[in-house]
């Protein structure tokens, strides 16, 4: 089912990555970020908004290795943020689609406002298709449910596609085969 | 047809850039659809997606209700309106009472639909269409040329022309680069987005069962207008609800395909009651469920059926008229088939009438409407309304008078044969007199036959057979080609079948029905089926697809819709009877009782599928099987299965648009190299070889039978 997700996201021009511990994703971001040019400064600020893959991690060191790096999320911060980062509740196979539940504004402020959008996924959480999440999620308890497939893309001018429009421009997945560890 | 529609069409057919970049798109559209469904059964989705739209039309009133209470159970607020008027009283109350100066939208065609950023800026509040095509026609005042992409007309340079006005860049630093003009739109739109006070947007679908609203969007403005402002206003047309939450999968399986040949949009939302704003505060969320029309359409039997549409607009990427003028002639908001439909109920009764017009009837997208809506027939029905509101113009009541009147209506035509002499020539005519010259303009029209079918078979000896098969000829062949009726005995003589051919047969009906004559339509399946009742034949035969399926199908409808319930029993008797020329030889063949040429060598062709056939009979392979059973090798032409332009009296209204469909059929003839072309309808035979007469091309235009009789010895 993995492969199949990666090559549904890479076809919609989604990256994906996949890591059997915590640690190495962690490392791999910890690069992104630096390869950005992640600073402490306006438009190159990363945020990373709250959730279970933090759990047990250093923050306070996170942000010392690359200065720049915020986990409090504002909506100024976002907008001058290069890159949010966030973790998704379920992906869907069979079209590359990364799900959550984003009720919480931290998690809509990341994945919308920067250019890149780091999506943390544990792989277990996989799913065939979409009627198989919407028999696992309750809008009752998820005020605003979003799917993500991919940056977001245009093809209203010339009907050629274009990728970035207001929403990211890229959408770098972390997939995560063991989520314990303290990073 | 008014002056000023017709000019109309004919600016958009000389607007190189809109036909070119419609046409490009429509061509890329089938491969990039037909790859999105790969490993879908469409027909069961279809199916699907039109029993729960279809319960929904037959619910709106309740769905409504549960809509609200649950919603409303979530805290947002939900306002259900009747006409355009309380939406925009509403919206601007709304605005009023918050102070709101700035709004951010995202699609929405309701809110088109009500004229709401006029209505808005008008007092005062600004209105920013944030979808990218959206801003690109609001800034340059024209109207959307698509429902999808409404800005397909524009070519880079046109928008990077339009973005300069807007951003005050001088037109020489502003490049025209695709990637460059959405950058641009992206930081531009951006403080718009961190500044507006309300956003307002639509929703794809209204989930009864939660109070849940679902947008289906690319560019991630839908995201930022439903949580950047403090109030969001979801204005959503009732025929987007839907009863349950896992009625969303059918859907959202189908829309971008069928929109984009997307396996899915980059953002599906779902949204049930308010949710934190930035500041920690919650939302103003207001639903806004608006009418309109709807519930009234819903109570029609014959077009509650076009409130099933997702609004996919795949209707409109394989319309062969749309491709060619685009949305512009259109209402202002829904375009293409389904357009012209929702046009009449939804917007402007006066637009409908004249833009049902420009539909040629081909079925195709009927074929591939995930909603399984019959388009073409609820423009037949428009037409129908037409003809019962305001009547027949004198010019059709007395051609329908004539057509009733077969003895009379056959008369004009015998004499016709003899007026037409100063004009044809080699079986065409050629030129008309000036009053008639559009209809020779761009292509022949063939010379009435001297001598009709219905006079030549007589003459015919056919052997002694058993078995007798009646033969419909159809206006054409009896008239124009007798030659393929000719083929047609003789091929089915060989097989050891005795032909018929009842005198008292008359037109199919098909000009009358296709008017929205319903009632001349029906006086012709009644004389038919009349003068076809004989016991002594066991099939009836035609090589006229358009004939063969009013006798089998068309008839029965006709009868049944005016209730004309005595004649339907031999109508149905009929229709088993009934079967196109190349299954009933097919069958012929597979029984052992015909043997074709096999192993000869009679050279290249290609096959032209016509409209009725393909889409109304099923029919594709057979004709080629047997082309290739009587020695021909078929290359095949691009988009075989698209209309000729002929679409019987369609190419006599609309001239200008049926010449333009020939041309690029002529020219994908022409592509493979051939210099025969096969086709089964007699009607696309007159289109095509008239085309190439006029061309002055010798690529020869065969009828099936023709070329199955010229391989028999």
């Amino acid at each position: 089912m993995f492969e199949t997700f990666k090559a549904k996201a890479e076809a919609v021009s989604g990256e994906v990555h996949r890591f059997s511990t915590k640690d190495g994703a962690v490392r791999f971001i910890l690069d992104l970020l630096t390869i950005e040019g992640i600073s402490d400064t306006p438009k190159f600020y990363a945020l990373w908004a709250e959730c279970p893959f933090l759990d047990g991690l250093d923050r306070r060191a996170l942000s010392e290795k690359i200065p720049g790096l915020k986990f409090e999320v504002t909506r100024t911060l976002a907008a001058d943020s290069k890159i949010g980062i966030s973790q998704m509740d379920w992906a869907l196979a069979d079209t590359g689609s990364l799900v959550q539940d984003a009720t919480a504004i931290d998690k809509r402020l990341v994945s919308m406002l920067p250019e890149i959008h780091v999506a943390l996924l544990e792989t277990a959480k996989l799913l065939p298709d979409m009627a198989s999440v919407l028999t696992r999620i309750s809008p009752k308890e998820a005020s605003y449910l979003s799917m993500i497939t991919g940056p977001s893309r245009t093809a209203d001018i010339e009907r050629v596609l274009t990728i970035g429009v207001h929403g990211p421009v890229r959408v770098v997945i972390v997939c995560v085969d063991d989520m314990e560890g303290t990073g | 047809m008014s002056k000023l529609f017709k000019q109309d069409v004919n600016n958009a057919l000389e607007n190189a850039n809109l036909a070119g970049a419609l046409t490009r798109f429509s061509e890329a559209y089938v491969v990039s659809r037909a790859k999105a469904y790969e490993g879908i059964d469409f027909e069961a989705l279809r199916t699907r997606i039109s029993e729960i739209k279809g319960y929904a039309a037959g619910h709106f009133g309740e769905l409504a209700e549960e809509f609200t209470e649950n919603a409303e159970a979530k805290g947002a607020k939900v306002f259900r309106a009747n006409s355009p008027e309380k939406v925009r009283d509403y919206i601007l109350a709304l605005a009023s009472e918050y102070g709101v100066k700035r709004v951010v939208k995202s699609k929405s065609m309701a809110s088109e639909e009500i004229h709401l950023n006029a209505h808005l800026e008008k007092n005062g509040i600004s209105v920013r269409e944030t979808d990218l095509g959206e801003w690109i026609i609001q800034l340059s005042g024209q109207k959307p040329s698509h429902m999808v992409m409404p800005a397909i007309h524009l070519t880079k340079e046109e928008v990077a022309d339009i973005f300069s006005k807007e951003t005050g860049i001088g037109n020489e630093q502003q490049s025209s680069e695709i990637p460059r003009l959405v950058k641009l739109a992206r930081d531009n739109m951006r403080s718009k987005f961190l500044e507006a006070d309300m956003g307002i947007s639509g929703a794809n679908m209204a989930v009864a069962e939660t109070g849940t609203i679902v947008m289906v969007t690319n560019e991630g403005n839908g995201r930022m207008v439903t949580t950047l402002p403090k109030i969001h206003v979801a204005l959503i047309g009732i025929e987007k609800l839907i009863p349950k939450f896992a009625d969303i999968a059918p859907i959202l399986t189908a829309l971008p395909r069928s929109a984009t040949g997307q396996l899915l949009t980059s953002y599906v939302t779902m949204i049930t009651g308010p949710v934190p704003n930035t500041d920690g505060s919650m939302k103003d969320l207001h639903i806004i469920l608006m009418d309109n029309r709807r519930t009234e359409m819903a109570g029609d039997p014959k077009f509650k059926q076009a409130l099933q549409c997702i609004r996919c607009a795949s209707c409109l990427n394989v319309c062969p008229v749309f491709r060619l003028v685009g949305g512009h002639v259109f209402g202002h908001v829904y375009t293409g088939g389904i357009g012209t439909i929702l046009t009449a109920w939804f917007s402007e009764m006066k637009k409908s009438e004249e833009i049902q017009g420009l539909c040629i009837q081909c079925g195709r997208c009927r074929e591939i409407c995930p909603a399984k809506i019959d388009i073409p027939g609820l423009i037949v029905e428009i037409r129908r309304n037409l003809v019962k509101g305001e009547g027949q113009s004198l010019a059709q009541k007395t051609i329908y008078a004539v057509v009733n009147n077969r003895k009379l209506f056959h008369g004009m035509l015998r004499t016709a044969a003899i007026a037409q002499k100063p004009f044809a020539k080699e079986g065409f005519i050629r030129h008309l007199p000036s009053f008639l010259s559009d209809m020779t303009e761009f292509r022949s029209l063939p010379a009435i036959a001297a001598v009709p079918f219905r006079d030549r078979v007589k003459t015919i000896r056919q052997p002694a057979t058993k078995e007798k098969a009646a033969f419909f000829a159809g206006c054409l062949i009896d008239f124009a080609y007798p030659e393929i009726g000719e083929a047609v005995i003789k091929v089915l003589n060989k097989a050891g079948i005795g032909v018929i051919f009842p005198d008292d047969q008359t037109c199919c009906g098909a000009p009358a029905h296709y008017s929205g004559a319903f009632d001349v339509a029906a006086q012709n399946a009644v004389d038919n089926i009349r003068a076809l009742a004989r016991d002594d034949v066991k099939y009836v035969v035609s090589a006229c697809p358009t004939c063969t399926a009013f006798l089998k199908f068309e008839f029965i409808s006709d009868l049944e819709n005016l209730s004309m319930n005595q004649h339907l029993a031999a109508a149905q008797t009929l229709s088993e009877k009934t079967m196109d020329f190349s299954s009933f030889i097919k069958r012929l063949v597979d029984e052992g009782r015909l043997t074709l040429h096999e192993g000869a060598e009679a050279g290249k062709i290609t096959y032209h599928d016509s409209c009725h056939l393909k889409r109304t009979l099923k029919v594709t392979r057979v004709p080629r099987e047997l082309l290739r059973q009587c020695g021909h090798e078929i290359s095949e032409m691009f988009e075989s299965d698209i209309c000729c332009g002929m679409g019987g009296s369609y190419s006599l209204k609309n001239p200008e648009i049926s010449s333009h469909i020939l041309k690029r059929k002529l020219e994908n003839i022409k592509k493979t190299g051939v210099s025969c072309v096969a086709m089964d309808c007699p009607a696309c035979v007159l289109q095509i070889r008239g085309g190439f007469d006029k061309e002055g091309s010798g690529i020869r235009v065969k009828h099936t039978a023709e070329l199955l009789a010229d391989t028999l010895k």
